[in-house]
């Protein structure tokens, strides 16, 4: 595949890198390699040489190279010169797609899963993944196969030394009413829940919940929600990303609801960034994309900025850290909001790590298709979070929660690992005499 | 040059996992931070762990007769580990460990690999800092600071890399391990070894280990701003605080076409219409004593007609640095390609090298800001331009010369802090002189006569001078 098949503005945006190399200060996965293929400028001069014919878009060294990338956004943020780096991978991605077909693509990061006892956890994290995701909309099951998660196979068990929370057994959307009233309203707002508050956090979902209806906010959760399409977004599956967001702002469209709400960084930056950039040319969609584009928050910034939340009286006596996830803090802008909630929580002492917003290393199946580099990574989180003598780590996404709670597992001492949603649920719940 | 054989007597030496023949990761190698210069994807890229891997990567080259290109992080500007001539890249990403911290003895002893804020941050427990900072203290590595001699913003008071190097551990082109300098204070033993390597780019020999000099963190400091409607003004202020015997940390200027770009970008409320900024840190160990240098740059800004604002709070204080940070991403965002001059000249020729810089701009039509460290006179015409438009290229090109020939013309110096590298390399006869070319190739010959490390940099060749930029 030759440049003339690339995006012409995927060209503009390759040309905007100096080179200058100040995404190597910034990316986690560069830290844990230490090789320029690694880094952002790595993958930009290996985009400008499929541009101009030197290297193949399909060639399985490209491709392994371009999906050793968390796209957590961290290089965007250091870089002086605002080179949209989550499009140039994304754009690449799709193209590939486009050019050789998903199950192409799927063999390809199949291939890069070399360690026999890695694929095996991978395997089972894939089926587990593939079966709950997709289980209860019988209409997408069609497009199941076409998740990346579908080449991770079906059955097999999860290597011994991992640790990944339990699928529950009911899952958020079973166990509320469609709309769950607040008495005296001022508000009703919609709550996208995400794949992971629904299959592996209920509870956390249940205390975002509860935490709105204590503030006097109606609280719809539409059941018609589906993935925010994320996972397959990054896997250059970007029909697949379209048909959900489309499918995900007819629900909204319906749910009569002024804000959206969101508890987890990847979700809210889909609703706030990638559903107007998939639709952009779609006419019948880009208008509403925007619309909700702007009327999305971070369940943090709605109760600080939007409503002035109910300060917590309930004492939680715990040392509290906070890791800021990437697409909450760089790509939704969310991280003073969170703090000053833990601050308000009466018994909350707060302890900064050194590295708050350094990446944790989850970025989706990232851990499945890059296991060293995704280990090295948590270690190095564990060991700041550690350094803070902080029993509780408090977050703001469920995906960094899995990969916390495994990293401190493995790498830490064992400390709580929570959504900053529960710590102010649980102040709530004392002060009712609840807990 | 590159066949499998040869890449398996590397594996030997340095580990599977340590070499990279994949075209995917070469083609990453193939550049440095540098705009405007040639690009060459090198044959294989090598990590050695010690010292003793990279005397075998050298003895193996050698009798194979193939180029060795010593890299840090790859963030220099002047061309410095591009491999020009293919052959082998000598990363030192895996030799990134801080071996000592010696408080006592206010030294350090770090292997090349090591980024210079993870030093300082290393050193930081010890209220002691490596003064040393250029733009890229989060990226750049020791070895490829102390190769390329990096200066800073605190270049002023605190001098720059070559003023930190205390001793060093260096394998020759003949295979050969040195050691010289170490920890004392004085020390006359020898050559002064540690002066020849710092700023040799490369081209002498492979640095090891560094051993650094610390010194205690100031504990006191004053932020200001001052604006000017005339450059003169400007420049008449930084004389005027030399003068008053101030020595500021930080003494930086912006000029209007810098300002302007600046404020449209990052919005920080710089006044349109000025001419020049000057941005003033003094700091030290006593509180009076920094007062004392404050107030009488305060009254020096007066005299000279510039609008002050003082930094009340450490937000103010980065309020104010924000318009200096974010001088080099401003520029960048015009256009594709951006051209970071160094060209320095005597501190007292600051106003006319500012003017002769916008002149040439205009001259050539050309986008051009200056910006950079007034206090040392070192300071940073920077040109954006578009890399594919050959005309504006060539353009850009005839201004960069005019840039140098202005530079020396007022007793200056072709760069200040970049290094010559690849990019500057024509140029050098013009400051140096034929005797000064020969007296290099001299020691390059004496030290590498098979030209096995960084060829191309820095030494012109003998017979045909390299002419491509």
């Amino acid at each position: 595949m030759k440049g003339g098949e690339l995006d012409p503005k995927l060209q503009a945006e390759l040309d905007k890198c100096l080179r200058c190399g100040m995404c190597m200060a910034v990316c986690p996965v560069y830290a844990a390699e230490k090789d320029e293929a690694a880094v952002a400028r790595g993958k930009i001069a290996i985009a400008a040489a499929v541009a101009s014919g030197d290297l193949a878009l399909d060639d399985r060294e490209v491709i392994d190279t371009l999906f050793n990338c968390l796209v957590c956004k961290s290089c965007m943020t250091a870089c002086p010169s605002g080179v949209r780096f989550d499009r140039i991978m994304l754009s690449l991605r799709a193209a590939i797609v486009e050019k050789n077909g998903l199950p192409w693509l799927k063999s390809a990061i199949f291939h890069i899963l070399k360690q026999p006892a890695r694929l095996d956890t991978a395997m089972k994290m894939g089926a587990r993944l593939q079966g709950l995701v997709f289980r209860d909309n019988p209409g997408y099951r069609a497009i199941s196969p076409r998740s990346p998660f579908a080449m991770l196979g079906r059955d097999a068990g999860f290597g011994a030394d991992r640790l990944f929370p339990a699928p529950s057994p009911r899952p958020l959307r079973d166990r509320v009413p469609e709309v769950v009233t607040a008495p005296r309203a001022k508000m009703r707002v919609a709550f996208f829940t995400g794949c992971s508050f629904q299959y592996f956090y209920p509870e956390t979902g249940l205390d975002l919940i509860q935490v709105l209806t204590e503030n006097q906010v109606e609280v719809v959760v539409p059941q018609g929600q589906q993935c925010c399409g994320t996972p397959v977004l990054v896997h250059g599956d970007a029909a697949t990303a379209r048909t959900l967001a489309r499918t995900n702002i007819d629900v909204m469209e319906r749910s009569n609801a002024r804000y959206i709400v969101t508890g987890c960084g990847s979700c809210g930056s889909a609703w706030q960034h990638e559903f107007r950039e998939v639709l952009r040319e779609d006419p019948a969609y880009a208008e509403k994309a925007a619309h909700w584009a702007a009327r999305t928050y971070d369940v943090s910034t709605l109760l600080t900025d939007v409503i002035g939340y109910r300060r917590p009286t309930g004492a939680v006596d715990a040392v509290v850290t906070y890791h800021d996830p990437c697409h909450l803090k760089k790509s939704m802008k969310v991280a003073r909001e969170p703090r000053d909630i833990l601050r308000t929580i009466p018994g909350v002492t707060f302890r900064e790590m050194s590295q708050p917003d350094a990446c944790c290393g989850s970025g989706g199946s990232y851990g499945l298709t890059h296991f060293d580099t995704s280990s090295d990574i948590a270690r190095r989180k564990a060991a700041d979070a550690a350094g803070t003598g902080a029993g509780t780590i408090a977050t703001g996404c469920p995906a960094c929660m899995m990969q916390l709670l495994d990293g401190t597992h493995r790498f830490g001492n064992g400390q709580t690992v929570r959504h900053y949603i529960s710590l102010l649920a649980d102040s709530y719940r004392r002060t009712a005499g609840i807990a | 040059m590159s066949d499998q054989a040869f890449a398996t007597q590397l594996e030997a030496i340095v580990g599977a996992g340590n070499v990279r023949t994949r075209k995917v990761d070469l083609v990453t190698y193939s550049y440095d931070a540098t705009a405007d210069v040639p690009r060459r994807i090198p044959d294989v890229v090598v990590r050695p762990a010690n010292t003793g891997e990279i005397q075998a990567i050298v003895n193996l080259a050698r009798a194979r007769g193939i180029a060795i290109y010593p890299r840090g992080a790859g963030t220099n500007l002047s061309g410095g580990a591009i491999p020009l001539a293919g052959g082998i890249v000598l990363s030192f990403q895996r030799m990134n460990r801080i071996l000592e911290v010696d408080a006592e003895n206010l030294t350090a002893t770090v292997q090349p690999g090591v980024v210079i804020e993870e030093l300082n941050n290393a050193v930081a427990p010890h209220g002691l800092i490596y003064p040393p900072d250029p733009g890229t203290v989060k990226t750049a590595t020791m070895g490829g600071s102390v190769a390329e001699n990096s200066g800073g913003l605190r270049g002023l008071k605190y001098g720059v890399t070559k003023h930190y190097v205390m001793g060093m551990e260096v394998v020759l082109a003949n295979g050969d391990k040195v050691r010289f300098g170490g920890k004392t204070v004085k020390n006359v033993t020898a050559y002064d070894f540690a002066s020849l390597f710092t700023g040799s780019e490369g081209t002498l020999g492979i640095i090891a280990e560094i051993t650094v000099k610390l010194i205690p963190a100031p504990k006191f400091r004053r932020t200001m701003m001052a604006t000017y409607a005339t450059i003169e003004d400007a420049g008449n202020t930084v004389a005027g605080i030399i003068r008053a015997q101030v020595i500021p940390a930080t003494l930086e200027i912006l000029d209007r076409k810098t300002i302007e770009t600046v404020e449209a970008y990052a919005h920080v409320g710089l006044p349109l219409g000025a001419e020049a900024l000057l941005l003033i840190e003094v700091d030290g160990m006593a509180e009076t004593v920094v007062e004392c240098e404050a107030d009488a740059v305060i009254r020096t800004v007066a005299e000279h007609h510039g609008e002050l604002r003082l930094a009340k709070s450490g937000a103010e204080r980065d309020q104010l640095w924000a318009a200096r940070r974010a001088a080099l991403p401003a520029l960048a965002s015009l256009n594709n390609t951006v051209i970071l001059e160094d060209a320095t000249v005597p501190r007292s020729h600051i106003t006319g090298m500012l003017l002769a810089c916008a002149e040439i701009g205009r001259k050539y039509d050309l986008v051009l800001g200056t910006f950079g460290h007034a206090g040392d006179g070192n300071l940073h015409p920077t040109i954006v331009a578009d890399r594919h438009n050959a005309e504006e290229m060539a353009r850009v090109h005839r201004a960069v010369e005019e840039i140098f020939q202005t530079a020396l013309q007022f007793g200056g110096t072709l760069s200040g802090e970049h290094g010559i590298g690849i990019a500057k390399m024509r140029f050098l006869g013009g400051e140096i002189g034929e005797s000064g070319l020969n007296l290099m190739r001299s020691i390059k010959d004496a030290l590498d006569p098979w030209h096995l490390l960084n060829p191309g940099k820095l030494v012109p060749a003998r017979e045909a001078p390299h002419e491509g930029r």
